[in-house]
């Protein structure tokens, strides 16, 4: 008997019990056990992604660069934004880079169960699985759009200093917040399928609600901390100044990262009492 | 003596039931809200019963470590159903089930394949998918390629491959997979004929390893030949359970006493004329296998008459009608010219030809091209079983009147590319 050779699923001492309606838990060891295919699956997206694209990367660079490009001239120069003491090319950029992580994870994972139907109507492991690798697999991009900033700090003659390495901290908080919303909207977009059409309005409406086009400077003082309910502000706000070597506004980011828990602790019960009729409704 | 210990899965009373609702696949936010609202208008939170349909019902059973069980039925009977409460996929409405050990099911082979990767990348994705881990799949790596026969395509996306490849490499995957309980769904019913022999082969080494299996199939040679015992699964509910062989026989009996063969005695006036008479008419597989007819085998009709008149010009005409009554086809075949005497007609239908469902066969006996001289309406009827499992829900049926196996060819247009086959699935 070949025991040793399939792990997951527990041991083998431990009785797997089948019932209407299973204890809330939300199963962290399980999912542990089965890290592997979260990684497998992650590393399929990315494969497919780059596979049989013409530019491959590069449609990494362009997007991000084109879009400052365009919000530099129109807003920076002829609507005259403010810009938070550097070129206005350089805020827009750093702002933009985090977004489109952000953009891209949620809405991919947000698709990303209904998109898996053969595996849920097949195949049995953690759904929660599903929406973590998509919404993973939106940082390569991000990397190279990483490079891409650096090139244009230099350009730009921005100085970068060790407040840098906290950006880190920001990116896995727009990544923890993307797989946050992710996991309500892929869940939901199962029983309803317009979801899937509400999706792109939200990305585009949420975007203006952050601050990336503009500073946070242009929101009132007593409203600030309101607007950091948006967990995108303090990613923002964070990332921008770490990358630009400026203080980052602690207060803001903790009600952001708060913001980020609750919406993360709402989906993950949301999701895991829904993943069960996965397979009847989908 | 079997202890308790020696129980590895154990059902009590299982039901599933579904909402017809659920039918309709999804439902839209929108929907919802306007229906809430009108009920809301009307000042009552009437929340109706949804029609359902209870596609298991009470089941319950044991499987003892080592055992290798059969389940047997029609389409519809529950068994997918069954099986999919097992894998863990969806949840009972009823009862409930125990598991000891660790699991791994098949419910359809190239689960996750993913076309545009090559073979060596869609071995580990599938395995991970599968329940395996990347050093078990490194270990067994060889052991796979081997059993493929996929050889130097191993790095060629997937997509490339014939679609008899692709299924060999993605059964190679799963038969690796070596889970101390195997939940396994009519995977065996792909590939050629050697290819399935040699899963077969498979499949028996697990049984002879002690490995406890749980197979769902129609393939009642293989139900005999792997599984110690059978459960015979009948409209949700347990209809009959015991030693493999004596259930796949009961089974068999049943579904073959319906109308398969009839005959007709001498003194029938329904079934013939002076000139000639109508002795019996059978189908059956064009192999004489003791099997289901599914919609992969070829199938044979035979008639029997008798000529009583010399030197006639006849024809005997089959039309084959399905359920809603729709003729699938008509056809006939002309006896020109024969002696007085007994005859048999037999008519050869394709394997991948008709689609599931019942059949009835009339039978029309015509003279001189034009003028028909008796017919026998519904003189026989059979049932065309589902091969594989359709792909979604346990009541899909694949649509269409005939269900040819056809196939496709995909080109890219921009520039000039080998021609790809693509993966059927079925």
């Amino acid at each position: 008997m070949t025991t040793s050779d399939f792990a997951v699923g527990g041991s083998s001492s431990d009785a797997i019990e089948l019932v209407p309606s299973p204890a809330a838990t939300l199963r962290l060891r399980e999912v542990w056990a089965y890290r592997e295919l979260l990684f497998f699956l992650m590393w399929r997206d990315i494969r497919v992604k780059y596979k049989q694209t013409a530019l491959g990367v590069l449609w990494a660079v362009l997007q991000p660069v084109g879009l400052a490009a365009i919000f530099s001239i129109f807003l920076g120069r002829y609507a005259h934004v403010p810009s938070a003491g550097v070129p206005y090319p350089v805020m827009v950029l750093a702002g933009i880079l985090p977004w489109q992580l952000f953009a891209q994870a949620l809405s991919e994972s947000s698709n990303s169960v209904v998109a898996s139907e053969r595996l849920i109507t097949k195949v049995y492991f953690p759904r929660v699985i599903i929406p973590a690798a998509a919404a993973g697999a939106a940082i390569p991009d991000f990397c190279i759009g990483f490079i891409v900033l650096l090139v244009m700090l230099k350009v730009f003659g921005v100085g970068i200093s060790m407040q840098i390495l906290l950006a880190p901290f920001f990116v896995a908080l727009a990544l923890l917040a993307a797989f946050a919303v992710g996991l309500w909207l892929s869940a939901l977009n199962v029983q309803y399928r317009d979801v899937r059409h509400a999706i792109g309005f939200l990305v585009q409406a949420w975007m203006f609600m952050t601050p990336i086009v503009y500073p946070i400077s242009v929101i009132p003082q007593r409203w600030r901390h309101f607007y950091a309910l948006n967990p995108m502000v303090g990613v923002i706000e964070g990332f921008r100044r770490s990358v630009i070597g400026q203080e980052v506004p602690v207060r803001i980011i903790l009600v952001s990262v708060l913001a980020t828990v609750i919406i993360l602790a709402g989906g993950l019960y949301y999701f895991r009492r829904m993943e069960d009729t996965f397979a009847d409704v989908i | 003596m079997p202890t308790s210990s020696d129980i590895v899965i154990e059902c009590e009373g299982i039901g599933k039931r579904y909402r017809i609702g659920e039918r309709e696949r999804y439902r839209t936010l929108r929907d919802t809200l306007t229906r809430a609202a009108a009920r809301a208008m009307r000042g009552r939170w009437h929340v109706g019963e949804a029609p359902s349909i209870w596609a298991l019902e009470d089941i319950t059973f044991r499987m003892r470590h080592g055992e290798v069980l059969g389940v047997i039925g029609r389409n519809g009977s529950g068994k997918s159903t069954l099986l999919k409460i097992l894998s863990r996929i969806t949840r009972p409405t009823r009862g409930r089930a125990r598991i000891r050990g660790r699991v791994g099911s098949l419910l359809e082979v190239g689960t996750g394949f993913h076309s545009e990767l090559t073979g060596r990348e869609n071995i580990f994705l599938n395995g991970a998918i599968l329940g395996m881990r990347r050093s078990d799949i490194l270990r067994r790596f060889d052991d796979i390629i081997d059993f493929a026969e996929i050889g130097e395509f191993l790095d060629t996306p997937v997509k490339r491959y014939s679609s008899g490849m692709a299924m060999r490499l993605a059964f190679a995957v799963a038969a690796h997979l070596e889970p101390e309980i195997l939940l396994v769904d009519e995977v065996l019913a792909v590939g050629d004929a050697v290819f399935q022999k040699k899963c077969l082969g498979k499949m028996g080494e697990a049984s002879q390893h002690g490995r406890t299996a749980l197979f769902v199939s129609h393939n009642m040679l293989a139900v005999q030949k792997l599984c110690h015992s059978a459960i015979w699964l009948d409209q949700g509910r347990i209809r009959d359970v015991g030693p493999a062989g004596e259930i796949a026989h009961r089974y068999l009996r049943t579904v073959q006493s319906q109308h398969i063969e009839r005959k007709w005695e001498d003194g029938d006036a329904s079934a013939g004329d002076g000139n000639v008479r109508l002795r019996s008419v059978l189908a059956r597989r064009a192999d004489r296998g003791v099997d289901l007819i599914t919609v992969r085998t070829p199938l044979a009709l035979d008639f029997e008459y008798s000529i009583l008149k010399p030197g006639l010009q006849l024809a005997l005409i089959a039309s084959v009608y399905n359920e809603e009554g729709v003729m699938v086809f008509s056809t006939d075949t002309r006896l020109t010219g024969n002696a007085a005497g007994t005859y048999r007609s037999t008519c050869q239908i394709p394997g991948d030809l008709l689609n599931a469902g019942m059949y009835s066969v009339s039978v029309t006996f015509a003279r001189d091209e034009a003028f028909a001289l008796f017919e026998v309406n519904d003189a026989i009827a059979f049932e065309v079983e589902d091969s594989t499992h359709g792909r979604g829900t346990w009541y899909d049926r694949w649509p269409g009147a005939v269900r040819p196996m056809l196939q496709w060819n995909t080109r890219a247009m921009d520039e000039e590319k080998e021609s790809i086959d693509t993966l059927i699935y079925r």
